[in-house]
């Protein structure tokens, strides 16, 4: 086949940790275009661009590797007790095979992670995050009866997202999941192999998430590209899922926002409220670490607010008319800091954007002053247009900017 | 029985380029009603499954034409537009092939392997054609004037191509000049030594044309397929999900969205004229419909020969229309398969059953194809534009099976002896014998096959002489002489019976831009 061509002849050496998946994702990966994640090698695209990697999540299944998540288990007598302390979310509320997505803060209300909590038992959870956390939640269990357990080499994962992907498992899986639920976990074995299935992603599609034992790991691959092969599975690096969750309007740590734990100054520390989680906040009698602080922030708002930008398509297409240009659209979605003004004044910035190629619009995930952070505000995105910067319109726009009703919804 | 009902507009046909119009229209506050002879939506821009369990794009097959503002302006992706990228040209050889994919540093080692100084200029050849494309562009988003009897408008509109060409640099404006006037392959040959290469670039030269490499005006038409352009990347191609008719569904739900009406199986038999004017239509089956305008999206012999009686139009409009070169010289070939093509150059699976395959090793094939064509027969070994949609939307064909579209050149229209069952099953042979010259496997696959005749393309689709483009793509029926001189800016000779279909200026392709200027230069003047 084409793409193996002078496989045989290409060996390499890293000092990267290698997932249990890339025995398979090395060879199917034709660019060997590789990115640093949680100290793992990940796949960035595995084509020589990755525009059919994104359709492949828009409209059949792609396949992700994303062993590399930090995963803690929780489990023990005041395991809800222990989280309900730790996140901002109402961890009492959340039912055995259930899955909520939560932000974590310091005591001053700043966040330092977000990830999703699994609750796989009355006493048992799992924590999944960007980042390592595993000291800060010992020590936040100083005195509770728990156990926390890192078990991030030891749960191998899948992401399969996009629209075939429920066909894919039910043609698998010892178990039907056409009533899984969104945010919703089971057990089952797909062909005989045992894993947990949740209906998550970071991709704003429908879409699950399998928790895999690694010595399976090769198995369940193959089983999914086999059986996957009919429905378009497609295997997907980075830089698709980089786009679909922008569109999804999806936060990242380190591009969006920066953990208050690295923050070298109070400024680059972000509340929920500021990173539009306000609604994963839940102030009620009880207490969680950051609960006074964000309780008095609700009453006084802060000036920061997170917002969707599409930038107007008909005045960037005339400032590159201007130099005899074609709008030059990103390819890829691209996580600089990018100004935006009111008036000459700069009230905000981008944080991270793309071209969409299924909304066929130019958008942006920005902080900006709550002043002008209502729907239908227009406020002047810095461009630069052959070297020289200008400034274009770009409307305040409700996000997701993406949302396919399929995304929750489950089959009749 | 007459029908009260009264529309601001009716509009003939529900191709593509009529669902467009009605959308601008309706969009505009125009209550418009599109009647549609067929059941399907779309005219050559439909999906049909005609096999159980397999879809075909059956005419139209891929997307890249459509104009990035009518995608804006009509909302499209929020009624459905999702087009997946088709990322290469696979050209199989006897005993090699040439693969061409959108990754700059892999095409180029690729032509290297067969001709280093070809490398080195296809790297120069896409961006001047990309300039020459921008170049072009203001033309072809203009409404062509009346160069006869130009209005003050007209002249505003000349006087601004005027400058705008003056502005272009020599380089651009000498290959402009060249493109507009040469054929294909010397045009080709002034760049490029290999064969296959030059062959198969010089193939979107007679696409839809009565027209070999080697003929002059060919190179033009090649140009008009450079033009497409996917977010912003030039000369991209695509494939909507679900096939091009889920294309024309999306502009048909946009036009309804904005409040138009559409009716199926609504096959209209003539234009009412009362004093001159256009006031409405009669159906096959009796219903009167009435209308302030009258618009239809039908090629120019059936939108003034057939829906109007000719002593309603002057008498050298009508011999202009008459004249006006329709001659179809494509057939198409919907293959339900088994399982996927080997081919012997290329085993296996691959990215290159992704993109465009290309049935094009040398001018010669190509040029000899033509010959049969110009005496009369189908091409014993005939061109192909191959996709496998069914490798980039599984949707398409049930698990496990695929479906191939193969468009075929030459089968000509007035075939000696005429079109008949026989000959249209040996036209399929001479396809599928051709294409298992290089994929031997094929004739083991295949579960179905549909093939269409240009007889049959003008039967189904109302295609006059089986003509994709509503009227070739040359010179002479191009811009203001589209399809006749003085009424090329979508007005007849009928007061308030209009045209918007791809016989009008800037011409064939899933483009909408007929359509959308159509409907713009009836709101300016109404």
């Amino acid at each position: 086949m084409l793409q193996y061509k002078n496989s045989k002849n290409f060996t390499a050496n890293t000092q990267m940790k290698i997932s249990p998946f890339f025995e398979r994702t090395s060879k199917l990966n034709m660019s060997q275009e590789w990115k640093r994640w949680g100290g793992y090698l990940s796949a960035t695209k595995y084509d020589l661009n990755h525009d059919n990697e994104y359709f492949a999540i828009r409209t059949k299944a792609g396949l992700l590797d994303i062993s590399p998540l930090y995963k803690y288990r929780i489990s023990g007598k005041d395991s809800s007790l222990f989280l309900n302390r730790l996140v901002t979310r109402d961890i009492k509320i959340c039912k055995i095979g259930q899955v909520m997505y939560s932000t974590w803060c310091d005591e001053n209300g700043k966040v330092i992670d977000d990830g999703t909590i699994q609750r796989l038992a009355e006493n048992d959870f799992r924590l999944t995050s960007a980042e390592p956390n595993l000291s800060w939640l010992e020590l936040n269990s100083y005195g509770m009866d728990i156990k926390i357990y890192d078990e991030s080499n030891k749960i191998a994962a899948l992401a399969l997202q996009g629209p075939n992907s429920r066909d894919i498992i039910n043609s698998i899986s010892s178990k039907s999941i056409n009533s899984l639920k969104f945010f919703e976990i089971i057990d089952t074995k797909l062909k005989d192999i045992n894993v947990s299935i949740s209906r998550t992603g970071y991709t704003g599609d429908l879409g699950y998430e399998i928790w895999i034992n690694p010595d399976d790991s090769l198995k369940v691959w193959d089983i999914l590209i086999e059986f996957g092969k009919n429905y378009g599975i497609t295997p997907v690096g980075l830089d698709a899922l980089d786009i679909s969750r922008i569109e999804a309007s999806l936060i990242l740590l380190d591009v969006d926002y920066i953990s208050s734990r690295n923050a070298l100054i109070e400024d680059r520390k972000s509340s929920p409220f500021e990173l539009g989680l306000g609604w994963t906040v839940k102030l009620n009698d009880e207490s969680f670490i950051g609960s006074q602080a964000l309780r008095i922030e609700k009453k006084n708002p802060s000036e920061w607010r997170f917002v969707g930008i599409e930038i107007l398509w008909e005045d960037l297409e005339k400032l590159y008319k201007n130099v005899g240009l074609a709008p030059e659209l990103p390819h890829g979605a691209w996580r600089d800091s990018v100004p935006l003004y009111n008036k000459k004044n700069q009230v905000g910035y981008a944080s991270s954007g793309c071209w969409s190629p299924i909304l066929k619009k130019y958008i942006a995930l920005a902080h900006v002053n709550s002043k002008y952070s209502s729907l239908d505000t227009i406020l002047d995105f810095e461009v630069k247009v052959e070297h020289f910067r200008y400034l274009t319109p770009a409307k305040i726009v409700k996000t997701p900017f993406y949302n396919p009703k399929r995304k929750i919804s489950c089959p009749e | 029985m007459s029908r009260i009902d009264k529309y601001d507009v009716i509009i003939i046909g529900g191709g593509h380029n009529g669902l467009t119009a009605a959308a601008y229209l309706s969009k505009a506050g125009k209550k418009v009603l599109v009647l549609e002879r067929r059941h399907v939506l779309g005219g050559a821009a439909v999906t049909e499954e005609v096999f159980p369990g397999f879809k075909f794009s059956v005419c139209s097959y891929v997307v890249s034409l459509l104009k990035a503002n009518v995608i804006r302006e009509l909302m499209l992706p929020r009624f459905g537009l999702e087009i997946l990228p088709l990322e290469s040209t696979f050209t199989p050889l006897d005993n090699d092939y040439l693969f061409r994919t959108s990754d700059y540093d892999q095409t180029y080692k690729e032509i290297y392997r067969h001709s280093p100084k070809d490398a080195e200029n296809y790297m120069r050849f896409g961006p001047l054609m990309g300039q020459v494309g921008m170049a072009v562009r203001p033309i072809l988003e203009t409404i062509a004037p009346n160069a006869i009897r130009p209005s003050f408008n007209d002249l505003m509109s000349l006087k601004s191509i005027f400058n705008h060409v003056q502005g272009l640099n020599n380089e651009t404006f000498e290959y402009l000049c060249k493109l507009m006037t040469m054929s294909s392959a010397d045009f080709l040959d002034e760049w490029f030594e290999f064969e296959p290469l030059k062959a198969t670039m010089s193939a979107s030269g007679i696409i839809g044309t009565f027209m070999g490499p080697r003929s002059p005006g060919s190179a033009y038409v090649m140009l008009h397929h450079y033009m497409g352009d996917i977010d912003g990347s030039f000369r991209a191609w695509g494939f909507q999900r679900g096939g091009t008719g889920e294309l024309s569904m999306t502009i048909a739900r946009s036009a309804m969205y904005f409040g138009t009406k559409i009716l199926t199986e609504a096959a209209v038999d003539k234009v009412i004229v009362k004093n001159g004017s256009a006031i409405g239509v009669a159906l096959e089956n009796g219903d009167e419909y009435k209308s302030d305008i009258v618009i239809s999206g039908l090629d120019p012999k059936l939108t003034f020969l057939k829906m109007l009686d000719e002593s309603d139009l002057p008498e050298d409009f009508v011999n202009d229309i008459k004249k006006f070169r329709i001659r179809g010289s494509s057939g198409k070939v919907n293959l339900a398969l088994d399982g996927l093509p080997n081919f012997t150059s290329l085993p296996g699976n691959g990215p290159h059953l992704r993109g465009a395959i290309s049935i094009s090793p040398s001018y010669d094939h190509l040029e000899k194809a033509y010959d049969d064509a110009k005496y009369g027969n189908f091409s014993k070994e005939p061109y192909m534009d191959i996709i496998l949609p069914s490798v980039i939307d599984p949707e398409m064909a049930p698990p496990g099976k695929h479906v191939m579209s193969c468009f075929v050149q030459y089968a000509p229209y007035n075939i000696n002896g005429g079109w008949d069952d026989t000959k249209r099953e040996a036209f399929g042979d001479a396809v599928i014998n051709t294409l298992a010259r290089f994929a031997p496997n094929i004739k083991d696959l295949i579960l179905h096959r549909q093939v269409l005749t240009p007889k049959d393309l003008e039967k189904t689709f109302g295609l006059t002489e089986g003509n994709i483009f509503h009227g070739e793509l040359t010179l002479q029926q191009l811009f203001s002489f589209r399809p006749a001189v003085k009424w090329a800016d979508y007005t007849t000779p009928i007061k308030n019976y209009f045209q918007c279909g791809s016989g009008t200026h800037p011409g064939g392709g899933v483009t909408g831009s007929p359509g959308e200027m159509a409907a713009k230069k009836i709101l300016k003047i109404w």
